[in-house]
């Protein structure tokens, strides 16, 4: 109740009038003003993590996370600077740099939104040394695999399996560049006693880490329709009583 | 003084490799060999990855001949799965290998060799190339175009446009044909055939006039190997393992390829990374055997088809037994274009091709898979092992290029013991030795996988195959 107050701000130079309990980037999804982002999963709490959709806040040096900050009064907001694009293609080349991404023999080549991101930012070249860190194929479950090659830490599927599914199988071990996606204890999926093989982290992973089993090269399709609907269904049936 | 000629590298092959020739004190040829100098840590990479994943890496890894690994990947795949995929199916891989072959060989023949015969082996290198072939011939430059763009584009109307099709998966393939693109590739079958018969009807006349060639170029007994089907006749795709000697007899027939191990052993020579595998019960080297076009061409009871069988005919008078110069592979692969078209419409021509049931599914059923077939060089091998999730934990490629070893290295002897008189390299020489390779066509990119790491090149491909980014994985 406290945040629903009409406020009017500038994003791009444009009025816009809004509820100030949404964040920049739901509001400028809303005036089809594109931020690009990656942990970003509509259904699921925000995250904050992925640092895509930076944008730049007027009388502030920082740059903002839209997807986490609301807008203020009067607020003037940048979301396509110069400063940003050469930021946020720093952020993807660096992802790429992490991990293996052979996007020629991935299950999910032509259909990732990494890669999808790394075409509309024209990044071309990965100029920092790539780690090439020597990651496992975690393939004991009976449906679905997980490939940390392709992984980028973008917790949709821990937060999905918690929020959505409710089983919080996936958590997160480890920090900075050693982080990882575990499953219940850090124990291969397919010995996961939480796990209820809902599928549902598989079809929201961006990239190809999450797949199906029996895939080949280039055939993954994630399905993300699921999830807006699922939530539409339970709003209805939360709310059917008023 | 004894010397050491090096050649380094050799031209219009496809990959690196690098000849040696020792001379001894008179300045004559004590011995040759051919080395392949590029490397490539294939079967270490591939550890620890999905088998699905198998058919579209090992066509990653050759860029040459990619088509050729996916069908004898996605067989592995399908021994893995242990299932029977449906006939639909393998019908359609059948045609894109046929394409493959077709495209693999007119490169070959026509872009690669054929200004040999066009210009002479003694003519200016300069000369000496496609462009000189255009201009001195300009209708047989255009039948080779035209019949690499005829494979090529069935490859692409079966495959999508992507360099490296990921249409062939183990269970099968990932879409059925569609009427539009049978249509199509019907339509083009009748130019094809023309083109064919007309470049063979040429080759016919003018390879009277290599002799010297012909009697040195790997002009030596060796046992032939590959694939026929139960009838003996031609068969690319699948089949068993049929060896002939040099006289013509056939030594061993209707072998399990998948029971290589058993008849084919792999030596390891200390000068090159590829392998030099030989025919167990005749022991090292005298197991020595030849794959491809001119193996099968000397294997086979016949083709199998109408035109193709007329030329096989009168391809096997040149000689009582096997055809035992590798000049006569040009020979051969002029017949086997011929062939393939003729196959295509064959097969096109079958009632249930355009069926939608192409794609067999299960879980992997076996820990062991080996998928053979005919790649333009000869036999290919794919032999995989994997743990209980599907993943990968061991895998054997032998490659045609490898089962040629020896007779390229015994050919490149010969040749050079031929045609190096004075101690001194000069240029119709060297045409000659690289000529004797490269009339076995070898793919040296693919079949130097044997050991150390690779090298996955490229990193960021968009879906339409163009390279956005690229980096060795080493
Ligand atoms: S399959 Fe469902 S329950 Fe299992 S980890 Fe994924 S989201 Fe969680
Ligand atoms: S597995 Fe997929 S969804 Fe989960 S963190 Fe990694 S990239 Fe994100
Ligand atoms: S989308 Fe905002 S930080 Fe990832």
């Amino acid at each position: 109740m406290r945040r629903s107050r009409i406020i009017t701000f500038k994003i791009n130079g444009q009025d816009i009038a809004a509820r100030e309990d949404e964040t920049i980037l739901e509001l400028a999804r809303q005036h089809d003003i594109h931020i690009p982002t990656l942990c970003y999963l509509e259904g699921v709490s925000a995250f904050g993590g992925c640092r895509l959709c930076m944008v730049e806040i007027k009388g502030s040096n920082r740059l903002f996370p839209a997807c986490m900050t609301y807008p203020d009064e009067s607020m003037e907001i940048t979301t396509n600077s110069e400063r940003l694009k050469a930021y946020r293609k720093q952020t993807v080349e660096l992802l790429f740099s992490e991990r293996n991404h052979i996007c020629a023999v991935c299950v999910s080549n032509g259909s990732c939104e990494l890669q999808a991101q790394a075409y509309d930012l024209g990044l071309t070249h990965v100029q920092v040394p790539y780690i090439n860190p020597n990651l496992p194929v975690d393939a004991s479950h009976a449906y679905f695999g997980l490939d940390h090659n392709r992984c980028i830490l973008c917790t949709r599927c821990v937060r999905v399996c918690d929020e959505v599914e409710g089983a919080h199988t996936w958590d997160v071990m480890g920090r900075g560049a050693e982080a990882r996606i575990v499953a219940d204890l850090n124990q291969p999926w397919g010995d996961s006693l939480s796990c209820t093989s809902c599928g549902k982290c598989v079809q929201v992973c961006p990239t190809g880490a999450l797949f199906e089993k029996g895939t080949s090269v280039a055939e993954m399709r994630k399905k993300h329709e699921f999830l807006p609907y699922l939530r539409l269904m339970r709003e209805g049936r939360d709310g059917g009583e008023e | 003084m004894s010397k050491t000629i090096t050649i380094d590298p050799v031209t219009r092959i496809e990959g690196h490799s690098k000849i040696t020739i020792q001379l001894d004190d008179q300045g004559r040829v004590a011995d040759a060999r051919f080395h392949v100098t590029q490397f490539r840590g294939f079967e270490k990479m591939t550890e620890g990855r999905p088998f699905y994943e198998m058919p579209s890496l090992t066509a990653r890894i050759c860029g040459i001949c990619p088509v050729s690994h996916l069908m004898a990947s996605a067989k592995a795949g399908d021994a893995l799965l242990a299932v029977q995929i449906p006939e639909t199916a393998a019908n359609l891989r059948r045609i894109m290998n046929l394409a493959q072959i077709i495209q693999s060989h007119a490169l070959s023949f026509f872009h690669l060799s054929s200004p040999d015969f066009v210009m002479g082996f003694d003519a200016d290198p300069v000369e000496r190339n496609i462009f000189g072939v255009m201009k001195k011939h300009p209708d047989l430059a255009k039948d080779g175009i035209a019949l690499r763009k005829f494979g090529q584009s069935i490859i692409e109307l079966l495959g999508g446009k992507r360099i490296h099709p990921a249409w062939v998966v183990p269970g099968g393939v990932s879409s059925p044909l569609t009427q539009e693109d049978h249509n199509t590739i019907l339509a083009l079958v009748p130019d094809a055939l023309e083109r064919i018969q007309r470049t063979l009807a040429w080759y016919k006349d003018i390879f009277g006039n290599f002799d010297p060639e012909i009697r040195s170029f790997a002009n030596f007994p060796t046992l032939f190997m590959g694939l026929v089907d139960a009838n003996g006749e031609l068969s690319l795709y699948d089949g068993k393992l049929r060896i002939v000697d040099a006289v013509g007899n056939i030594v061993a027939d209707q072998l399990d390829p998948a029971r290589y191990m058993d008849f084919i052993g792999e030596a390891v020579e200390p000068d090159s990374y590829l392998k030099s595998p030989y025919y167990k019960p005749m022991g090292y080297p005298d197991g020595i055997y030849r794959v491809g076009p001119l193996a099968r061409m000397n294997i086979i009871s016949r083709c199998g088809t109408r035109l193709a069988d007329q030329e096989w005919a009168e391809f096997r008078m040149l000689q009582r037994g096997a055809v035992l110069s590798s000049f006569q592979y040009h020979y051969a692969r002029l017949i086997e274009i011929l062939y393939c078209t003729e196959r295509i419409e064959q097969i096109l021509n079958d009632p249930d091709i355009l069926s939608h049931h192409v794609r067999a599914h299960a879980q992997p059923n076996a820990f062991e898979g080996i998928g053979t077939s005919e790649a333009p060089r000869g036999t290919l091998m794919h032999h995989y092992k994997i743990d209980e999730n599907g993943l990968i934990t061991w895998v054997n490629l032998i490659i045609a290029t490898g089962h040629n070893n020896l007779a390229m290295n015994k050919g490149v002897l010969q040749v050079a013991r031929q045609f190096i008189r004075s101690g001194k390299i000069e240029e119709p020489m060297l045409n000659r030795v690289e000529a004797v390779i490269r009339t076995f066509d070898p793919c040296l990119s693919c079949s130097t996988h044997a050991m150390g790491q690779l090298a996955l090149d490229v990193r960021l491909i968009g879906p339409d195959g163009e390279l956005v980014d690229s980096v060795r994985r080493g």
